[in-house]
């Protein structure tokens, strides 16, 4: 029994999801190899084989894996599969992961298994269906068993102290199909929402874009992460990417401060394994008073000002 | 491009239905429960529609696996705009166990059958979440996949994509005949109107089983159980940000 875990980078850093990643593929048991693709990743190489719990990492490098188009990179991963017959393959749920690996599961016939938050035993996972609504325990019989992993339900795996073993692998032919183009990434000094301990999110009460700077202003005494519901990502007051729940990036910092978002299913979807949830809202009726470890019921133009004020002193 | 685009709907309860988990834990309760086509699948439709009144494809095909509702999934489909339907029937156990590597099978089929040059469908369905059929179907026909759209243009017989990923936006350009499945911003569906339903109810929808498409519905994974998550429990009303701000203080949080 052995694990491939597909590691997400930008050539430079290994994305922290890749830690969770390889924690999951630990307790599946047996070996764990990480396969890092890309143009220029021995940095990132580097960065893995001092990861405790992984024993190889196998390294492929090709102008192709340029923006880690999945039409290129399933033909390495697939042909990895057949040199080293791994029992398991896995990738953080990411928009990477969730892109790549349903790709692979298909190449090779087998019903991959979708996000996981546990772990039962090598072929019994645990994962949500409904948006987080209900849990659903799947054994998978197949014989190589395919699964993205949900990074906040593992603990990332220590980066230092391991010892892996590096080894080149032939690169894939270029399949050229696909042309990655470019990224335009949201720039912020602040923490990455997903990764973040404190994280602060508004939602439609906010009643504009501009008025998340009240937002911006508590995260920074936090130095918190700044999310927002779904409501106020369509009202266009700040960019999907920003967007916590079901549809958007799910988090679960140690401390979740909900501002003016009434708590729809499927936001709570993305934050209820918070450790400590506050809301702060003038509705007392709203549903995110039922997650809620602190509730208060307030007009947030004048509570958060006067949060951010007690936290200067 | 000026191809024939299949767009796959599937029915799904209704996503403002609150779910509840069947007392032996063998899944959710469906009888009596509100269905309607996958939010994401309404998307995928507007989508293809739209490409059709811009005479940039010729014909829309909206495809549905399922037991004998899924017509109305189709109907759904057809009164948005959509041409024509195919009902691929699945019902019994081998509706429960169909999943997207089964339904991948039986598109990949349809699109090679009917000539497509696009497969249009939703990123996930709301009921299992999986996120998996587009990427799946685009890898049995070979063709690449442009996944998360909120942007698709064509040029020529290339697609240009913007695609929502973790960080911002990434913008791909693939080949054709490709595999695009929509994200939440790529339109907003519009409403069938009266005069349109009824207009739909003329359409063809051709029914066909998975056999007939040469497609085994084997599957190999199996559902143990299916339960409720933990509740979270209600905790206190605080009465003021000073309050607030102390119990965070005291819980070591801030």
């Amino acid at each position: 029994q052995s694990t491939l875990v597909i590691a997400e980078h930008n050539n430079e850093k290994l994305t922290p999801i890749t830690l969770n990643a390889i924690s999951a593929a630990s307790k599946v048991g047996g070996e764990v190899s990480c396969l890092v693709a890309g143009t220029n990743c021995a940095k990132v190489a580097e960065e893995i084989s001092k990861v405790q719990g992984v024993k190889k990492v196998l390294v492929a490098q090709h102008d192709s894996y340029k923006g880690a188009l999945p039409e290129e990179l399933t033909p390495l991963i697939l042909q990895t599969q057949k040199q080293f017959n791994f029992t398991h393959i896995c990738a953080g749920a990411s928009a990477f992961g969730k892109n790549l690996l349903p790709r692979v599961a298909a190449k090779l016939d087998v019903a991959p298994v979708s996000d996981i938050i546990e772990v039962k035993s090598a072929d019994t996972f645990v994962r949500t269906i409904y948006a987080g609504n209900a849990l659903s325990t799947v054994k998978c019989n197949e014989p190589i068993k395919v699964f993205t992993v949900r990074g906040t339900c593992f603990e990332a795996a220590p980066t230092e102290g391991g010892s892996a073993a590096s080894e080149e692998v032939p690169a894939s032919s270029p399949v050229g199909v696909s042309e990655w183009l470019k990224q335009s990434l949201t720039k912020s000094d602040r923490p990455e929402l997903t990764s973040a301990k404190v994280v602060v999110s508004g939602g439609r009460g906010l009643k504009s874009g501009e008025n998340f700077k009240l937002l911006y202003d508590l995260a920074d005494k936090l130095n918190a992460a700044v999310g927002a519901s779904r409501a106020a990502v369509d009202a266009g007051y700040v960019p999907n990417d920003m967007q916590v729940g079901q549809t958007g990036k799910i988090v679960a910092p140690e401390l979740y401060i909900a501002v003016g978002i009434s708590g729809a299913i499927q936001h709570l979807a993305g934050m209820k394994d918070s450790k400590t949830i506050v809301a702060i809202n003038k509705d007392p009726e709203a549903p995110i008073f039922h997650v809620a470890d602190y509730g208060l019921v307030a007009d947030l133009f004048k509570a958060v000002p006067e949060m951010t004020e007690a936290l200067s002193k | 491009m000026s191809g024939r685009v299949l767009v796959g709907v599937k029915r799904v309860i209704d996503y403002a239905v609150k779910i509840r988990v069947k007392p032996d834990n063998t899944g959710v309760v469906t009888d009596g429960v509100k269905h309607s086509m996958n939010p994401f699948c309404e998307i995928a439709v507007e989508e293809a529609v739209k490409l059709k009144e811009k005479k940039l494809i010729k014909e829309v095909v909206a495809v549905s696996c399922g037991p004998q509702q899924s017509q109305e999934t189709i109907r759904t489909a057809l009164a948005m705009g959509a041409d024509r339907g195919i009902h691929v029937e699945v019902s019994g156990k081998d509706y429960e166990n169909l999943g997207p590597l089964q339904v991948s099978k039986i598109l990949a089929a349809l699109a090679k059958k009917e000539d497509a040059q696009l497969i249009l469908l939703g990123k996930q369905a709301i009921d299992d979440d999986c996120n998996q059929t587009g990427q799946m179907t685009a890898a049995l026909l070979d063709w690449p996949q442009g996944t998360f759209a909120s942007e698709v243009s064509l040029e020529g017989d290339k697609i240009n994509l913007v695609r929502e990923i973790d960080g911002g936006l990434e913008h791909i350009k693939i080949n054709t005949p490709a595999v695009v499945t929509a994200d939440l911003r790529l339109n907003t569906p519009r409403y069938a109107t009266l005069p349109n339903i009824m207009k739909a109810k003329k359409k063809k929808i051709a029914t066909m089983k998975p056999a007939d498409l040469g497609v085994d519905l084997t599957s190999r994974l199996e559902v143990l159980k299916v339960e409720e998550p933990p509740q979270r429990q209600a905790g206190m009303k605080v009465e003021t940000v000073e309050d607030l701000v102390g119990k965070l203080k005291e819980a070591g949080r801030i």
